[in-house]
């Protein structure tokens, strides 16, 4: 193989992904319906109830050669991961929370806010911390060389936000709600409609990268990485609200998503809570 | 001081995907000080699945003490002023899974302690971030003493020990799945 094949076969193997199949999407349902009564039945014996994804979950076949097959193995946080890179006003740009602003015309498509709070798993606002969003456009296609997905790009809409949390952990993006797009994982797979997110918390141990999907979306059911959670309620957890109050008069329409990072293990001072 | 009780229940996460390349690298993100600093050395690896092959899209973030064991609490790292020593990187690896960041050997964050870089690991195929430590291989007698290494057998240990290589630079593969696998950690609370 030449080098410029080689390079080649890489780019495309973002397109034509090797774990790509033929499968249908009743292969993939099976599968998938399996697991997930695996797991109820498991509860119904007095298993604990899962609230992660599973890193191994073969109906999204690009993680069969990506996930480790050894258990994670359990430390007790040391210095380094109980603190958080420090982020602020000089990092981010308040109109960066605004995708709708980035270029010179409106982007097309449903504009809408998300807003919600980042808190930690005892409750505690995350203050003062990097929120990153990205996502595709109205018609589903992200602004990304390697996205071949034949819709159109719009040139008013970038599809990348950040901001900084308030006082009160909060946070809040103005966007434009991104439609569901196909991928290559079986037959006829579609993604449901998403906006990724990226958080960081107090403690480096709390940092995750998540997905927000909005309510009712008709490709939840069909969709490996969704459904890559086994528990019904944890789900649920990545959907968003529809939130009428959050919607403004002639101008958009509002959702409201709370995030909860993972408990830390910090010992927390009087002074710092008041911060 | 309040008693860490989780009330709770933390959101799931989810795989990064494949399109964030427009998105989260941002400019000197491997660059944690500029290659002409003092002391610089470059991290660098393969990221690998399960048939060893390189994984091309897989993005990596360390979070670090400075020379000194001293833990940062700048900010700053997404606009880099090549002065100001933030403690954390981002890099998406190349074509052929490698990574590269420009940074200085993290001291011991307390006397005694065992010298390591934090490192999360994300990528598509990859349901949920994993975390896993870069240890220095120097100081023989604070690994030997370090809680997590000595949990472990000889050969799951060793793939959290960084190679020195002749320049002083650390080489440290990440194999996500397989022969060697590398040790991934969870903590309590997750």
């Amino acid at each position: 193989m030449s080098a410029e094949t080689q390079a080649e076969s890489f780019e495309n193997s973002h397109v034509l992904d090797p774990a790509a199949t033929a499968d249908s999407q009743e292969t993939i349902n099976k599968e998938i319906g399996d697991i997930h009564a695996a797991y109820r039945q498991g509860v119904e014996a007095g298993g604990s109830e899962e609230t992660q994804p599973r890193i191994d979950f073969a109906p999204y076949r690009s993680s069969l050669l990506r996930h480790p097959t050894k258990d994670l193995h359990h430390v007790d946080p040391e210095t380094i991961e109980l603190w958080s890179p420090a982020f602020g006003h000089r990092d981010v740009h308040a109109l960066e929370s605004d995708l709708t602003i980035q270029h010179n015309g409106e982007p097309i498509g449903e504009r809408i806010i998300v807003q919600g709070k980042v808190l930690d798993g005892d409750g505690r606002p995350v203050r003062g911390q990097l929120v990153e969003i990205w996502q595709a456009n109205a018609a589903g296609r992200y602004v990304h060389k390697r996205d071949q997905h034949p819709a159109p790009i719009d040139p008013n809409f970038t599809g990348v936000g950040r901001c900084i949390t308030g006082d009160d952990g909060s946070y809040k993006f103005t966007t434009i709600k991104p439609a569901p797009y196909p991928w290559k994982n079986h037959h006829n797979a579609w993604r449901p409609a998403h906006i990724h997110f990226s958080l960081f918390g107090t403690d480096f141990t709390q940092r995750m990268i998540t997905q927000m999907y909005f309510p009712g979306d008709p490709l939840f059911s069909l969709d490996p990485i969704y459904q890559s959670i086994t528990d019904q309620k944890a789900r649920d957890r990545l959907v968003a609200t529809y939130d009428h109050s959050i919607t403004s008069h002639e101008w958009n329409t509002g959702y409201n998503w709370d995030i909860v990072l993972t408990g830390s293990n910090r010992t927390w001072m009087e002074d710092e809570d008041a911060e | 001081m309040t008693e860490a009780t989780t009330k709770l229940v933390a959101t799931p996460g989810q795989t990064i995907g494949p399109f964030y390349g427009y998105a989260l690298p941002f400019e000197k993100g491997h660059e944690l000080v500029h290659r002409a600093h003092p002391g610089s050395i470059r991290l660098h690896g393969v990221v690998t699945d399960g048939h060893g092959e390189p994984i091309p899209d897989s993005m990596l973030e360390i979070w670090q003490a400075d020379e000194h064991g001293k833990i940062s609490r700048q900010d700053g790292s997404l606009v880099r002023d090549d002065h100001t020593f933030t403690g954390w990187g981002r890099v998406a690896v190349d074509n052929v899974g490698h990574y590269t960041f420009t940074t200085v050997n993290p001291g011991p964050t307390e006397e005694g302690k065992a010298p390591f870089i934090l490192l999360t690991v994300f990528a598509r195929g990859l349901l949920n971030r994993l975390f896993t430590r870069i240890y220095l291989p120097e100081d023989a007698e604070a690994l030997a003493n370090d809680p997590l290494l000595s949990s472990l057998p000889e050969e799951r240990r060793r793939t959290l020990i960084a190679e020195r290589e002749a320049n002083g630079d650390l080489r440290f593969d990440i194999r996500l799945q397989g022969d060697n696998e590398t040790v991934f950690l969870s903590y309590p609370g997750a």
